[in-house]
């Protein structure tokens, strides 16, 4: 009988430490870590940030982990002046900026940047020339690509905005924007305004569509998790976490997280392509 | 004797501390206002001042000039106030002599509940309620326009408005009142005749101050403006203040005219916000002089 219990409790304990060992993984090397990592940057990296941090503060109450947005712009330069200790982008800092701040870059996710529709709109695909004559506002009604006879809504991004480059360089080929646009500070208030407003038109990372905004087909292609992996989606670009010089070992360590099996999972489940 | 010394020195040093609190605080604005000068001193020397302040906003191709944000910042302000003047006047009214007590208490309780709804809570009601209501109504554009923003803010500053409305006209001596009752006027004709011309420093002072806080929001028009860098030429046209021009700018590189363009808006807000102040201080103290 007595052996019996000892046989249990052994078991038990065996049981707890492995099942320990399975589901602790890659946040294990936060053991003993304490300390603050600030995060701010780029709106698109926001959900895996968060989902992420999260992760490791619940299970490590020493650490706190804040995450702010603001654009891939105010991302660069916080982290440049140290006042964050990430600062995310969704756009490669350029070289200029590398060199003024010693940055050092990590891309941990592949994002498309997809333009979106009112759910109810029926146009539903669109060649690059229709998408670059609405942007610069010399196609101005629904009727003109096959939709209702109703006056397009264009909705663009700040100038600060990662989103707002890659699609501007991808999709539009730098062309111009027309000056009337509606301009939105962040992928979460272009997703409220395209979903609030059914001729409206706009763009944001694909991560972030969800139910309540439709995706445009691009030429044939649509933009989801998949076109962007395989590269057939085109206006795709990386999502990157950028520290100043040498990251500390605690934001090194959630760094690495990022390419761990469980970050790569947080990534997808966010609807991000994890890289590498 | 020595008491008295004791006294007069505590004094002084109280005085001295109170006066060195003022000095750095008047030196802190007077700080900030050189602080942003220096800062859009790029931009006035890459132009001219005069240019910055009447060029339209291209930075594709140069120009930098924030024309059509002081133009937004003006439009929506006056429009607000044209709106919620009359509302405040006729609330004020109604709660300090028209209205039946009852009433009249639940509509000054509500006002000033009103005004502890925080700014974002109005930009929201805006998006969700106002924007579509706008575009569904008028079918001009998205509906993220002048005249929404103008709406809200309007609703906005009315309690401010109303509050300092009611103070005015409470402070009409009542003496003055009742010889016009006594003369046989009426309410209407009380209000109109005795009340206004009486409170009529401390409407001003209301205006003025509502005025600064709605040219100086920044969360309903970035929220319900539209943003667009447009000379505002009606009410559909989407807009963006100065205000919102520094919120949507501001993440750009620090190196850039685009960023430096911020300053020259910070200028112009000082600017109009302290004259706007120091008017209002001004006939406060008259008031003052006349009523100790």
């Amino acid at each position: 009988m007595r052996t019996k219990t000892r046989f249990f409790a052994m078991l038990s304990i065996a049981v707890c430490f492995s099942a320990g060992a399975v589901f602790a993984g890659a946040y294990d090397v936060f053991q003993g870590m304490e300390g603050t990592i600030k995060i701010s940057g780029g709106t698109a990296h926001i959900p895996v940030m968060q989902a992420l941090a999260k992760e490791i503060m619940t299970r490590y109450p020493g650490i706190r982990i804040t995450v702010a947005g603001g654009g891939s712009g105010v991302g660069i330069k916080q982290v440049g002046e140290g006042l964050v200790d990430i600062g995310n982008s969704g756009r490669k800092p350029t070289d200029e900026e590398i060199a003024a701040y010693n940055l050092k870059v990590h891309q941990w996710a592949l994002d498309g940047v997809a333009v979106v529709v009112h759910p109810q709109n029926p146009v539903k695909s669109l060649s690059l020339q229709q998408v670059q004559a609405i942007f610069a506002g010399t196609v101005t009604n629904w009727k003109d690509v096959g939709g209702p006879d109703k006056a397009i809504h264009v909705f663009t991004r700040d100038e600060a905005s990662g989103t707002r480059e890659v699609f501007w360089e991808k999709a539009l080929k730098k062309g111009p924007v027309a000056a009337t646009a509606d301009v939105v500070p962040s992928n979460g208030a272009m997703k409220t305004a395209v979903a609030t407003d059914p001729a409206a038109i706009g763009y944001m990372s694909v991560g972030h569509i969800d139910a309540s905004v439709a995706p445009v087909t691009l030429d044939g292609v649509t933009p989801s998790v998949d076109t962007v992996r395989n590269g057939t989606y085109a206006v795709s670009r990386g999502l990157y976490s950028n520290t100043k010089g040498e990251p500390s070992p605690l934001v090194k360590a959630f760094l690495d997280t990022l390419h761990s099996p469980e970050g790569r999972a947080i990534i997808e489940a966010q609807g991000f392509i994890p890289v590498p | 004797m020595k008491r008295r010394d004791e006294g007069s020195r505590s004094e002084r040093a109280a005085r001295l501390v109170l006066g060195a609190a003022v000095v750095t605080a008047a030196a802190l604005t007077g700080a900030i206002f050189l602080y942003m000068v220096v800062l859009a001193f790029p931009l006035f020397a890459h132009g001219h001042v005069f240019r910055v302040l009447t060029q339209d906003w291209a930075p594709l191709q140069g120009r930098y000039g924030i024309r059509p944000m002081i133009a937004a910042s003006l439009a929506l302000s006056f429009g607000a106030l044209a709106l919620a003047i009359p509302i405040s006047l006729g609330c004020a009214a109604f709660v300090t002599m028209l209205g039946r007590p009852k009433p009249a208490l639940f509509v000054r309780r509500f006002v000033q509940t009103m005004t502890g709804i925080p700014t974002v809570v109005y930009g929201f009601v805006g998006v969700f309620l106002v924007v579509p209501a706008v575009r569904d109504v008028f079918q001009a554009g998205s509906g993220r326009c002048l005249l929404s923003a103008i709406l809200v803010l309007a609703l906005m500053i009315t309690p401010t408005m109303v509050l300092f409305f009611i103070d005015a006209m409470e402070s009409v001596p009542k003496e003055y009142v009742l010889a016009a009752s006594a003369l046989g006027a009426g309410p209407a004709e009380k209000f109109l005749w005795i009340v206004l011309p009486c409170a009529r420093v401390g409407l001003i002072t209301g205006v003025l101050l509502a005025f600064g806080r709605a040219f100086g929001d920044t969360l309903v028009s970035l929220m319900l403006a539209g943003n667009a860098a447009v000379f505002p030429s009606n009410l559909f046209h989407s807009v963006r203040t100065l205000t919102a021009h520094i919120a949507l700018v501001i993440a750009a590189d620090f190196q850039s005219l685009e960023f430096a363009s911020i300053f020259a808006c910070g200028v112009v807000l000082y600017t109009v916000n302290a004259a706007v102040a120091l008017v209002a201080w001004n006939l406060r103290s008259r008031v003052l002089e006349n009523h100790p």
